[in-house]
Parts: C-alpha cells; sequence; structure tokens
C-alpha cells in the first residue's frame, strides 16, 4: 500500500472512531433528556424487569454456587499453611461480596442480556419496526431504549444481591463438607467483616455495570444496519463493548471505595 | 392553525426536491402535487428513490434540497411536537408491514391509540380495535402474532394499525409487493375501499401496473431521479417515450 493510501485509510478510521465515539455521546446524552420527557412506560419496565430475570436466573444461579464453591477450595491450601482457615469463611464473604458477586453477575448479564437487546432492537431497526413507531407518532427511544436501561439498572442489583447468595452458599457447602461448620456459624464470620461500604461499593458496581449493559445494548441495536449481518454485528458489539467498559468501571470503582476504606 | 382542505386542493407538495445517499443521486429535482382526496401511484423500477420520496414526506429521511410540503406544513421544519402531530395525521404501510412482532394482532393496533389518544377506556380501545379489523376483514386473528399470519394477512394488518389513528394521507410503500395475484387484487381493492370509507389522500408506491391502474386517479412515472410523466394509466402509457414502454412491455410480459 502506498504511503498516500495509507494515510487515507488510516485517517478514514481516525474519523469513524471519532464519529462512532460522538454518536454514542450523543445516544448517552439522549437518554437523560428522554427519561424525564413524557410519560413513563412502567409496564413496560416491569416487564423487562421479569425478561431480564427470567432470562438470567439458571445461569446466574450456577455460575454464583460454582464460583463460591470454587474460590473456598482454591482459597483453603494458602490458609491452611499459616493454619488460619478459621478466616475462610470471611475471606471467602469478603471476596464474594466485594468483587465476585458484581462481576459474575455483570459478565453473565453482558453475554446473557446485552447480547439480547442488541440482537432484539438491531432486528426491530432493519424490519422496519422502529420507523413504524416513529411514523405512528410514538417515541421509539422511550419505549425501548429508556425501558431497557432502566429495567438493566434495576435489576442487575437484585441478581448481584441473589448472586452473592448463591455463591455463599456455594462456599457454605465446601466449607462444612471440609471442615464440619454448621451453618450459623459460617454466616455469622462470614459477615463479620462485611461493612457497609463494601455492601454500597457493590451496589454502585452493580447499578453502574447495569446502566452500561442496557445502554450499550441498546444503543448497538438502535443504530443496527446491514439487514441480518448488521443484527449480528449489534449483539456481538453489545457483549464486547460492556465487558470492556464493566472491567473499566470496576477499576475506577474500587479506587473510589479504597479512598473512603483509608 | 389547522388548515382545511377542501376536495381537489393540494394536500402534499413536492417541489425541485433533491436527496443523495453518498455518490448515489436518488432523487434529482423532482416536482409532484397531490390534491385532497386523490389517489397518486408513483411508479417506478426498484432502487429509484420512491420509497426515499415518501419517507422524506413522514419525517424519516431529510432531503437535501427542496421543499416537501404536507397538509401544509414543510416537514424537514418540524421536530419534536409539531412533527409528531403531522405524523398523526398520516398513515406509512410499510413495504414488509413492519408489525412489532412480540405483539399479538390487538397489541399492535392498540400500541399506537393508547400512547396517542390517553384515557380511553378499555370498552373505546376494543370497540376502535375491533372496528378497523373488520374494516380489513380480518377480525378473526386478533389474537394471532404476526408470526402466524401470510404475507397478505400482515400486509392488512399493517394497513389497519395505521387506520386506528383515522389518518388524513395515507402513504402505501409496495403495497402488492411479494403477493400472489389474487392477494394483490384483494389489497388493491383495500385501497380503495380505505380512500372511499376515510376520504384519505393516499400515495401509492408500486412497480406493479395491475395496482396502479386499480388504484390511482393519477400516476407519476419515476425513473432516473425524475417524474417523467404524470396523469391518468393511459395518458402516462399512450407515449413514444422508450423508457415508459419497456417499463410497461416489461410488466406485461411479467
Amino acid at each position: 500500500m502506498s504511503a498516500k493510501k495509507k494515510q487515507f485509510v488510516y485517517g478514514k478510521n481516525l474519523d469513524n472512531a471519532l464519529l462512532a465515539v460522538y454518536n454514542a455521546y450523543v445516544f448517552f446524552i439522549r437518554f437523560f433528556r428522554e427519561v424525564f420527557r413524557g410519560r413513563m412506560e412502567f409496564q413496560e419496565i416491569v416487564r423487562q424487569c421479569y425478561a431480564i430475570g427470567n432470562r438470567s436466573l439458571l445461569l446466574i444461579s450456577l455460575t454464583g454456587f460454582i464460583t463460591g464453591m470454587v474460590f473456598t477450595k482454591q482459597s483453603r491450601p494458602s490458609l491452611s499453611e499459616f493454619g488460619a482457615t478459621s478466616w475462610l469463611p470471611s475471606l471467602v464473604a469478603i471476596a464474594i461480596v466485594r468483587a465476585l458477586a458484581p462481576l459474575v453477575t455483570a459478565l453473565i448479564s453482558a453475554g446473557k442480556i446485552g447480547s439480547s437487546i442488541g440482537a432484539e432492537l438491531g432486528s426491530m431497526r432493519v424490519t422496519e419496526q422502529i420507523d413504524a413507531m416513529e411514523v405512528s407518532a410514538v417515541n421509539p427511544f422511550k419505549f425501548l431504549v429508556v425501558t431497557r436501561v432502566l429495567a438493566c439498572t434495576i435489576a442487575i442489583p437484585v441478581l448481584m444481591f441473589y448472586c452473592a447468595l448463591v455463591s455463599l452458599l456455594g462456599a457454605f457447602l465446601n466449607v462444612t463438607l471440609n471442615e464440619g461448620t454448621s451453618f450459623i456459624a459460617f454466616f455469622e464470620n462470614a459477615f463479620e467483616q462485611i461493612t457497609f461500604l463494601d455492601i454500597w461499593t457493590s451496589v454502585a458496581k452493580a447499578i453502574a455495570y447495569g446502566f452500561t449493559i442496557g445502554i450499550v445494548g441498546s444503543y448497538q441495536g438502535y443504530n443496527a444496519s446491514k439487514g441480518t449481518e448488521g443484527v449480528g454485528k449489534a449483539a456481538n458489539s453489545a457483549v464486547v463493548t460492556s465487558m470492556f467498559l464493566i472491567f473499566i468501571e470496576e477499576v475506577i470503582i474500587v479506587q473510589v471505595s479504597n479512598y473512603f476504606r483509608i | 392553525m389547522e388548515e382545511d382542505f377542501k376536495p381537489g386542493e393540494p394536500v402534499i407538495e413536492v417541489r425541485d426536491l433533491y436527496k443523495s445517499f453518498g455518490d448515489l443521486h436518488v432523487l434529482q429535482g423532482v416536482n409532484l402535487t397531490v390534491n385532497k382526496g386523490e389517489n397518486m401511484v408513483v411508479l417506478g423500477r426498484s432502487g429509484t428513490g420512491k420509497s426515499v420520496l415518501i419517507k422524506i414526506m413522514v419525517g424519516l429521511l431529510k432531503q437535501d434540497r427542496g421543499d416537501c410540503i404536507v397538509l401544509g406544513k414543510e416537514v424537514s421544519n418540524l421536530d419534536g411536537n409539531d412533527l409528531r402531530d403531522l405524523r398523526l395525521k398520516i398513515g406509512f404501510s410499510f413495504q414488509n408491514s413492519a408489525l412489532y412482532d412480540s405483539m399479538t394482532v390487538r397489541e399492535n393496533l392498540e400500541f399506537p391509540l393508547v400512547r396517542n389518544i390517553p384515557n380511553l377506556s378499555r370498552a373505546e380501545i376494543d370497540e376502535q380495535v375491533e372496528y378497523v379489523l373488520d374494516a380489513v376483514g380480518l377480525l378473526q386473528t386478533i389474537n394471532q402474532v404476526p408470526a402466524e399470519l401470510s404475507g397478505g394477512q400482515r400486509k392488512r394488518i399493517g394497513i389497519a394499525r395505521t387506520l386506528i389513528l383515522k389518518p388524513e394521507v395515507m402513504l402505501y410503500d409496495e403495497p402488492t409487493a411479494g403477493l400472489d395475484p389474487i392477494t394483490c387484487l384483494e389489497i388493491n381493492e383495500l385501497i380503495n375501499e380505505v380512500q372511499k370509507k376515510y376520504q384519505t389522500t393516499s400515495i401509492i408506491i408500486t412497480h406493479d401496473l395491475t395496482c396502479a391502474r386499480a388504484t390511482g386517479d393519477r400516476i407519476a412515472m419515476l425513473l432516473d431521479g425524475k417524474f417523467l410523466k404524470t396523469g391518468t394509466f393511459e395518458e402516462v402509457f399512450d407515449t413514444d417515450e422508450e423508457r415508459i414502454k419497456s417499463f410497461y412491455d416489461y410488466n406485461f410480459i411479467q
């Protein structure tokens, strides 16, 4: 490729990247404008919350339970070296509440819910269903995007609490089979080290992740083009982009919460 | 102030309209007038910008240049509530029907109604839904989902969904595309019934000469981004213009 052609291609790619960032910014701002404009579609929000919970409950139960059990199993040898296996419940609880439950919930939801929002809105876009809403004087952004983003923001923190509970049950099962610890003793020990800051940080994380999954999935689907290929691309980009953003948010929120911890 | 159009007065006026997509110049100085109560057929080959023209009329696309005045308002100057008010008076029937596939037929029809006319009672909603479904002859499909309907039924439900808001202007995008000849005839009859029953002014986008002849009071032939000829079916096709003749012959052979 000649130097001039290379420069042109790179220039065009940069233009496209900047345009994508600008479009995402406009979409993000529009969401906040539309939330407070016109009547709220409460029924649709409830329907979406139910759909999100229904879609992810089984997967979150399974992954949460296994995460709790495996993490406990992996942590035991290190603690037993120092004769500190009695710390296992509190160590596992801290890990689950602070990091594992929000992250596992978010990653599962990004794959399950983010992709489904991207595909659903994408197929509505390419089959002109979104245009049909627009020409019948209904605001499709308010009905499709605002409801899905709010539903994700509400439902994912609830799923996160559920995931934490199931993970702790997985951890308890492992501990009780190995150390014979009772249910009450395990949970007393586990919650001893958990502070309100831990819980609020996890809630903040889950809210941020939920919002991210909802808005990224909606953005990708709402702006899908090029027929069925575009629908697949929207679903795929919804997962990849939201996972990437979730990890960035994780770093930022942990930094901020550590500042308060000190 | 609301404009009240009398029969024969222009309801849609398109003047010197241009629209391009990148290097593709779709509309190149289009002029068209549609009068109240008239069925105007826009005829032309695929990809000549027929659908683009009606999408500009309803504000889904914006022209690059020129005027598109619908019900006395320049569409490209409208936004927010003004555009919404105009859209309430325009019914748009999509080529692939664009029914909401996660909803039943009843929910598809209720959707624009309850969102645009608040405070309707359940009985009033049911009455209006059943009335338009009866008008398109598909009352029995009320609880079905779009996936269970045939192509012709989907088209009819799509038209019913636009009729529920009692539009003054109807825009049909390829109403007979992909349908068998008998269903095409039924759709043509439905378009004429809608015009009579709802006193609508309509634009019918098609490349089907049978549909054009059956539904059009006037026909506008769109070729190479411009209207080549406008008039009754006979006026348009009684010509020596080679491109119009070949379009007619091709349809006839088909």
